[in-house]
C-alpha cells in the first residue's frame, strides 16, 4: 500500500510538470496532432487519478490491505460508527483531501458546463433574431457586420455556423469553402467536448502548469484536425489564402487598416495576446507553417508507441488501484 | 401560424425599424400587414393572429432583456432595449473579445492575431 501511494504520487507530479511541458515543446504534435490529442487526455485523465488515488491510498493504509478494503473499512467508519482510532490526523488529512478535491473537480465540470451552456443560449438566442439563413446549407447563417469572422457555436442538433458579411465578401467560392469544412469539422469531431473538459480542467487547477499547456495545445491541436479535414478536399493554397485573408482582417491591397469596425478589434486583439490568452497568436501562427512548410505526418511505428504509452498512462494507476483489491 | 421564434423575430424586426414604443395591438396589425403583403391573401395570418400571442411573444422577448415596457401606460407599450447594431456588436464583442472562458464557448476560424502576424500574413498574399 505504501509503495503504491509513493508511486501514485510521483506519477502525479510528473504528469503535473515535467511532462506537460516537455510535450507542449515538442514538435511532433503538428505532424499528427490527433495522436497528440490522445496523449494530451491521457495525461490529463491519469494525472487526476493519480492525485486522488495516491492520497485515498496513503490515507487508507491503516484500515486495509488494498484500495477496496480500505474503502470497505472506512464505510464501516462513516455509515455504521465503527471506531476510527486506527486512522492518525495525516490519514485524515489525505482522505478529507482526496474528497475534497474529488468533489471540486466534478463540480467544476458541472460548473464550467452550466456557464458554457447558458453563453451559448444566449448567443443562440441573439443569433435567432439577428442572422439571417445562408445559402450554404442548413445549420449556415450570415451575421450582418464588416469584419471577416467565422466562427461555430456547438449545441447538437442546433450547433450553427456563423459567417460574417465581411467574411462572404473577402472570399472567394472555393476558400469560403474550405472555412465552412473546418467549422464543420470542429462540430462533427465534437470538438466542444474537448474544450470543455479541458476548460474545466484548468479552471479547476489553475496552478498547476499543466492545465494551462494543456488547454493551449488543445486549442491548438483541433485547429489543425480542423484544418487537416478541409485539406482533403480543398487545395492548401485556398485554406491558406482563407486564413491569410481572415487574420489580417482586410483582403483589399494596399489598405492600410480594415473597416472602421477593424480598428476596435484589432486594439483588443493585441490586448489580449498581450495577455496571452489560450488560443495564443501562437496557434495561427503554428497552423500557417504547418501549411506553408509541412512535414511528413509521424510514422505508423511512433504513432502506436504515443498511443500505447497513453494507454499505459491510463492502465497502470488504475490497476494500481483496483487490481489488490480483486485478488486479494 | 407562424412559429413562436419567427413571430419573435418578426416582432423585433418591427421594434428595431420603428426606433418607438409600440402597443401589442399595434403590433399585430403590423404583423398582419407583413404577413398579407407576403402571402397575397388579404391577411390570412394576421386574422389568426391574437393579440394575446403578440403579447406572450412580448413577454418571451422581456425575459431575453430584449425588449422593455414602458411604466404607467395602459396599454403597455414596448420598445427594443437597444439597436440591433448594438446587439450584432454585442455578439462580436463576444466572438473577438477576450473572455477567459470564450474558447470553450465557440470555435473561430481564426484566433487573435498581432499587428506584426497580420503584416506578415499580408505579405505572403502579396500585397503591400
Amino acid at each position: 500500500m505504501f509503495w503504491t501511494s509513493y508511486f501514485l504520487a510521483v506519477l502525479a507530479l510528473i504528469l503535473a510538470w515535467p511532462v506537460p511541458v516537455l510535450l507542449s515543446r515538442a514538435q511532433w504534435p503538428a505532424r499528427s496532432p490527433f495522436t497528440a490529442m490522445v496523449l494530451w487526455q491521457a495525461i490529463a485523465l491519469a494525472g487526476g487519478l493519480s492525485m486522488i488515488g495516491a492520497m485515498l491510498v496513503y490515507g487508507l493504509e491503516p484500515i486495509g490491505e488494498n484500495l477496496i478494503a480500505g474503502l470497505r473499512g472506512l464505510a464501516g467508519m462513516v455509515l455504521r460508527n465503527e471506531p476510527t482510532t486506527a486512522l492518525g490526523f495525516w490519514h485524515l488529512f489525505a482522505l478529507s483531501a482526496a474528497a475534497l478535491l474529488s468533489a471540486h473537480l466534478v463540480f467544476t465540470l458541472l460548473l464550467t458546463y452550466y456557464k458554457i451552456e447558458r453563453q451559448r443560449r444566449r448567443h443562440r438566442q441573439l443569433l435567432e433574431l439577428l442572422a439571417s439563413p445562408s445559402d450554404d446549407g442548413p445549420g449556415t447563417v450570415v451575421i450582418n457586420h464588416d469584419s471577416p469572422v467565422a466562427y461555430c457555436l456547438p449545441g447538437g442538433a442546433r450547433s450553427v455556423t456563423v459567417l460574417s458579411d465581411g467574411l462572404m465578401a473577402a472570399l472567394e467560392p472555393d476558400e469560403l469553402r474550405a472555412v465552412l469544412i473546418h467549422e464543420n469539422a470542429h462540430l462533427s469531431q465534437r470538438h466542444d467536448l474537448l474544450l470543455w473538459a479541458f476548460a474545466a480542467w484548468r479552471q479547476a487547477l489553475p496552478w498547476f502548469p499543466t492545465t494551462r499547456l494543456a488547454q493551449t495545445a488543445v486549442n491548438s491541436l483541433i485547429e489543425m484536425l480542423a484544418d487537416d479535414v478541409a485539406l482533403r478536399t480543398e487545395s492548401k493554397g485556398t485554406l491558406i489564402k482563407a486564413i491569410a485573408i481572415v487574420a489580417s482582417g482586410s483582403p483589399a491591397p494596399g489598405a492600410e487598416r480594415g473597416p472602421l469596425a477593424m480598428a476596435g478589434t484589432g486594439v483588443e486583439d493585441s490586448a489580449l495576446s498581450a495577455t496571452g490568452g489560450a488560443d495564443s497568436p501562437r496557434t495561427t501562427a503554428s497552423r500557417v507553417s504547418r501549411l506553408l512548410s509541412p512535414k511528413p505526418p509521424l510514422a505508423r511505428g511512433l504513432r502506436a508507441l504515443v498511443l500505447a504509452a497513453s494507454a499505459m498512462l491510463l492502465a497502470v494507476p488504475t490497476a494500481l488501484l483496483i487490481v489488490p483489491g480483486l485478488l486479494g | 401560424m407562424a412559429s413562436l421564434g419567427e413571430l419573435e423575430r418578426a416582432v423585433m424586426d418591427l421594434l428595431w425599424a420603428g426606433h418607438e414604443a409600440a402597443t401589442a395591438n399595434t403590433l399585430r396589425d403590423l404583423l398582419a400587414q407583413d404577413s398579407a403583403a407576403v402571402d397575397g391573401n388579404a391577411g390570412h395570418q394576421g386574422k389568426d393572429l391574437a393579440v394575446t400571442t403578440v403579447l406572450t411573444v412580448l413577454s418571451r422577448l422581456e425575459k431575453k432583456g430584449l425588449v422593455e415596457r414602458e411604466r404607467g401606460t395602459r396599454p403597455h407599450r414596448y420598445q427594443a432595449v437597444s439597436s440591433r447594431a448594438d446587439h450584432t456588436a454585442e455578439l462580436m464583442h463576444e466572438v473577438l473579445g477576450s473572455a477567459p472562458d470564450r474558447e470553450a464557448v465557440l470555435a473561430r476560424f481564426i484566433g487573435s492575431v498581432t499587428e506584426g502576424e497580420a503584416a506578415t500574413l499580408r505579405k505572403l498574399l502579396g500585397y503591400n
